[in-house]
């Protein structure tokens, strides 16, 4: 008998069982069991509101008149527990309060919903939980009072040590700030404080931004992620660029840049564990890891995305979750149906394995077999990409690796990542129709 | 909007009384049946087809059209005339008035260029397709029948304009009292002139502000050697002295030379295809009568046909029993393709042949363009597309062709720019498709060099339209690449700028004349090639708009032509294989390697760029490697996101073309192949 007939002969006898037989029905043909590690989640909880608008940003964030931190707590602590039950885990690994600027929330809020987290799950004490801090004089003078609502580690927003830089940013801090809000971030969580730094700003040179890496190292803490400045369209930055009053690095630069950083912060002792993540003393960051190795997640809170299962209604296939993007309709919609949940895709098989690579390869140590083998037990790395002319090409131009131990990009493939994935996504695609027209006949 | 249709049986009784009201059968599908159904559309309404309202304004002339004897209108009585002019000078503003006058349409401040039908006639002010309208006049106790044959003004329809001429004993030579002669005042006034038509020189516009009448005299006088007292000075606008036009007319120009006691014997000067009723054809009797029920031969097929319905334009069909010598008129008569009835044909009665007409070369293909679908799955619908505007352009010619990059397409030949860009616009507008189209070129044609190959091809002399048929040097005697005469007449202060862009383009003056006090007619022969791209927007845009331009057909000279190849690492790309002349080779390699530059994305490797002839490389530019191409930012909210445009770029790279290693996306080739 085939795969494929077992498959359908398992599936026909479950939806047999359950009220939601068409739920199951879709996902016939696909896998037969739930994707891995289903029994946890981490938790992504957003907090949309800023003080001012940054000229770069283009992120889901709002600038509120006046605003109701009870009825923003009461919601989140509600949509909470709503997803919770949902997805039945039993464990929630780590927690993540990003935003807009969650350090604009009051300590409470945290508190409320790291206290709802652990009436419906558990939530060890070691539990990573990070709150992203906006490193202005407000933002620092609340330090204290997050590590005892329960915050253990801080991602501070520091994106530069550069007055004029972070002016043309729009940021509402500078760099003394910066610096007093890291050094007091270290003393409340040493060994467990990011920084942000952003690169290829305008009128920035590969030099200004040795110097500018050159002076954070020693008052930064064991961990930073680097970004480059993305123009995204509809800012103020885009604009300004667009009409040729600032002007930005061009690609060849930006790549000095970053092959730059990468190895000051080597020199550093800093180990680059992702694409933009780099740690010293093994600090990196639990939470973002989930996202690169394919684990469930849970978002929480206006324009917040997940990826789990929801087992509370016999799903078996992952689903790909989005909240409703405004902050006042999020409201509403928990308010009267528990969550705010805009939108719901299911991930099939082949779905989720796309996920998996597209993360996993963003990774320094890749995708390692056993990595694989528990989204795709019966096909390999070897027999999917083994045989392909083009992953030939790219091991021959040393930029992937694929071996015994799995797939991974070398130092040179990391920084062009983007244009191998494609490639990657469809050697994928044809590994499954070829599959799927041998399991037939 | 249910209102306007109404069943077959129920109608016809009204069509008989109003036989100026056209009928569409409208095929409608709903719910998945067809069903069909009978319309009024007057033709009048270009826009507002669906507007059931003219059938009353109309109604009121269908007692004067029902009887009419077209025997009142002997050959003395007949005027056979067209309209002649630049662009935007007035001719279709005229005719409106004319076909108002006489009574043909009712007065009413909507009808702008009644002749021009197609959208893109009125969009550019031109007219593309002849038309032709019968109007009544009175002019001393007697009618008249004027019979006006509408030309396109510019030359790409030389072919129309030469076949509507032919039709014709004089024309109204239209002039701007501002702008004063142009370059196709000039090639239409020769194309009359060589026809030796009766010429009248009519100056428009004489309402604007900066009319200067005496001056376009004055030119008139000294370019066409016509005298000032000859010219009439009107406002098509306003309508003033358009009476004394058509006064002139009957004075002026002579009657056709026909008698209705000779055989028939009629020309086709024109047709149209109606999808119900086949071809319309439009004919000039150039001798007898023909009658609804007669028998006709084609001289061209040697086929008969029985005359189902015959009549006047007017400009609308407008049914007779009769039509004698002299007369103009539409006959249909069961021709199901458009091929019977060629233009230029004569027609005779069955069993009384006559001797046939001269007729008419057939048009010349000068201009090429590929046209391909934007995406292979509209293939079948532009096909189809392309046919349907055939029907009524039988000056495009078409052949089959396909591209690795773009895929299956043809090579379109039209007889010039213009009529390039009408027909795709006609395509856009009419049908709703999304084309590309090719960078035009021109017919070539290499003299063979042996005996052999002369015996291999057929023919010594051979025409090159694909860069791949592209004999070597080493097979043939010479190239030859054709040339036209061009015409360009601008004011003085642009001289030295015109002669230089003209030297740029490999042209040779022929003579320079000045027309009056400011402005310059120049002529010069050059090579096709070079105006095809952008020589008319660079004359204009350098002249401030003032220059205008104009061209004939001047026959081919021999010229040192080479193919150039583009190559990706050293890999040819066919579909980007070119004619150049050598003078020409670098600029254009380069421009073209840049081009390629710009729009193949960088990769992950460097590609060398090159234009070569033969094994010598002209032209390099570099594609650099990408270094990095990675986002920054992937956390769990982008993954969405980040997917998305993943999986877009994975399918886009199913739709590549993969030269080498190299991956060179559809845009490139249509960046490179488009016309700009």
């Amino acid at each position: 008998m085939s795969r494929q007939t077992l498959l359908t002969q398992q599936h026909a006898l479950q939806c047999l069982g359950t009220a939601l037989g068409f739920v199951l029905l879709r996902s016939i043909a696909t896998t037969h069991r739930l994707p891995p590690q289903a029994d946890e989640a981490s938790l992504y909880v957003h907090w949309p509101y800023c003080l001012k608008r940054c000229s770069y940003c283009n992120f889901n964030k709002y600038i509120p008149r006046n605003q109701n931190h009870a009825v923003m707590t009461a919601c989140l602590q509600r949509e909470t527990q709503t997803l919770l039950q949902l997805s039945q885990v039993s464990r929630i690994s780590s927690v993540f309060f990003g935003g807009g600027t969650p350090s604009l929330a009051q300590p409470s809020t945290i508190a409320a919903v790291l206290e709802t987290v652990s009436k419906h799950a558990h939530l060890s004490d070691e539990a990573e939980v990070t709150l992203e801090v906006n490193p202005t004089p407000a933002g620092k003078a609340s330090l204290k009072d997050f590590t005892l609502a329960g915050v253990n580690r801080f991602s501070v927003g520091i994106q530069s040590l550069n007055d004029d830089h972070l002016r043309t940013l729009g940021r509402d801090h500078d760099s003394q700030h910066a610096l007093w809000t890291v050094s007091e971030a270290r003393t409340l969580c040493p060994g467990r404080v990011s920084v942000d730094v952003m690169f290829a700003l305008p009128g920035q040179s590969v030099k200004s931004w040795e110097s500018e890496l050159e002076k954070l190292l020693p008052v930064c803490d064991d961990h930073v992620s680097l970004y480059q400045l993305t123009l995204e369209r509809g800012t103020q930055l885009f604009k300004q660029v667009d009409s040729g009053e600032l002007s930005v690095p061009g690609d060849d630069v930006t790549a000095v840049m970053y092959n730059s950083a990468r190895g000051v912060l080597e020199k550093a002792g800093f180990r680059q564990y992702e694409v933009s993540n780099f740690a010293k003393n093994n600090a990196v960051s639990e939470h973002n890891i989930g996202y690169w190795k394919g684990r469930q997640y849970i978002g929480v809170g206006p324009g917040a995305h997940g990826r789990f299962v929801l087992r509370a209604v016999g799903g078996v296939q992952r689903e790909a979750r989005t909240q409703t993007l405004e902050p006042d309709v999020w409201i509403r919609e928990v308010q009267r149906h528990g969550h705010g949940t805009r939108r719901r895709i299911q991930l099939d098989h082949h779905g989720l394995l796309e996920e998996v690579l597209v993360m996993g390869l963003r990774m320094n140590e890749g995708i390692t077999q056993q990595h694989w083998k528990l989204f795709s037990p019966e096909d390999d790395l070897q027999q999917i990409f083994g045989m392909s002319e083009k992953v030939q090409e790219f091991q021959a131009g040393g930029l992937l690796k694929l071996n015994n131990r799995g797939l991974r990009c070398s130092w040179e493939g990391l920084a062009l990542l983007d244009s191998i994935l494609p490639t990657m996504l469809l050697e994928l695609e044809m590994f499954f129709k070829k599959d799927c027209t041998q399991g037939n006949a | 909007m249910m209102s306007l249709f109404r069943s077959h049986g129920l109608f016809l009784p009204l069509i008989k009384r109003f036989p100026d009201i056209k009928i569409c059968r409208v095929k409608r599908r709903s719910q998945g049946c067809m069903t069909t159904c009978t319309v009024i559309r007057h033709r009048w309404m270009k826009r507002s087809c669906w507007s059931i309202s003219p059938v009353r304004e109309f109604s009121s002339n269908a007692s004067e059209k029902e009887n009419l004897d077209m025997s009142k209108f002997p050959v003395e009585r007949i005027r056979n005339f067209s309209i002649v002019a630049h662009i935007d000078h007035g001719k279709s503003t005229l005719a409106d008035r004319l076909l108002e006058i006489t009574g043909a349409i009712a007065k009413t401040a909507s009808n702008k260029q009644v002749l021009d039908k197609l959208q893109v006639e009125r969009e550019r002010g031109i007219t593309v397709k002849a038309q032709t309208a019968s109007l009544f006049y009175q002019h001393d106790g007697q009618t008249y029948l004027l019979n006006l044959i509408d030309t396109p003004g510019h030359v790409d329809f030389s072919y129309e304009v030469s076949r509507s001429i032919s039709a014709c004993q004089g024309v109204l030579l239209i002039v701007d009292a501002n702008q004063g002669i142009q370059a196709q005042t000039v090639a239409n006034f020769y194309l009359a002139f060589e026809a030796q038509l009766t010429i009248i020189p009519v100056i428009n516009k004489i309402d604007l502000k900066n009319a200067d009448p005496e001056r376009v005299e004055k030119q008139i006088e000294k370019v066409f050697d016509i005298p000032k007292e000859e010219c009439i000075r009107i406002s098509a606008k306003l309508g003033t002295n358009v009476d004394q036009v058509l006064q002139e007319v009957v004075k002026r120009i002579p009657p056709p030379t026909a008698r209705v006691d000779d055989l028939f014997k009629a020309l086709v000067f024109d047709s149209t295809f109606d999808h119900y009723r086949g071809v319309v054809a439009n004919i000039a009797l150039f001798g007898g009568r023909v009658s609804r029920g007669d028998k006709i031969v084609s001289a061209h097929l040697g086929k008969s046909y029985e005359v189902n319905e015959l009549g006047l334009l007017r400009p609308d069909e407008h049914p007779t029993e009769t039509l004698y010598a002299g007369q103009v008129g539409y006959v249909i008569a069961g021709m199901k393709e458009v091929k019977e009835a060629q233009i230029g044909d004569t027609l005779y009665l069955h069993k009384q042949p006559v001797e046939a007409l001269p007729g008419f070369k057939p048009a010349k293909s000068m201009v090429f363009a590929g046209m391909y679908p934007m995406d292979q799955s509209e293939y079948t619908a532009l096909r189809s597309a392309v046919e349907k505007l055939m029907l009524n352009d039988s000056s495009v010619t078409v052949q089959k062709d396909s591209s690795l990059a773009l895929g299956a397409g043809w090579r379109l030949g039209f007889l010039g720019l213009l009529h390039m860009e009408v027909f795709n616009q006609r395509l856009e507008q009419e049908y709703n498709a999304s084309v590309i189209v090719t960078a035009p070129t021109v017919p070539y044609k290499a003299v063979l060099a042996s005996a052999k190959l002369i015996k291999e091809h057929g023919e010594e002399v051979i025409t090159i339209i694909n860069p791949a048929q592209f004999p070597d040097k080493s097979q043939v005697v010479k190239y030859l690449e054709p040339m036209v005469m061009g015409t360009i007449i601008a004011p003085d202060d642009f001289t030295g700028k015109i002669m230089t862009l003209c030297q740029s383009r490999r042209a040779v003056q022929k003579n320079m004349f000045y027309i009056d006090e400011h402005r310059v007619m120049i002529k010069y022969i050059f090579p096709l090639n070079e105006i095809v791209v952008d020589f008319y927007d660079q004359l204009k845009s350098m002249s401030s708009g003032y220059a205008s331009f104009d061209y004939e057909d001047a026959g081919y000279e021999a010229a040192d032509l080479i193919k150039m190849d583009f190559l990706l690492n050293g890999r040819p790309v066919e579909e980007l294989a070119t004619i150049v002349h050598k003078d020409k080779a670098y600029s254009a390699g380069k421009a073209i390697c840049e081009r390629l530059k710009e729009s193949i994305p960088r990769q992950m490797f460097e590609i060398a760029v090159q234009a070569a002839i033969g094994s010598k490389i002209i032209a390099r530019e570099t594609i650099k490697a990408y270094r990095k191409n990675v986002l920054a930012k992937c956390y769990g909210g982008d993954v969405t996101r980040k997917m998305k445009l993943l999986k877009k770029q994975a399918e886009g790279k199913k739709k590549l073309r993969r030269i080498g290693n190299i991956d060179v996306p559809k845009d490139a080739f249509i960046n490179v192949l488009k016309r700009k």
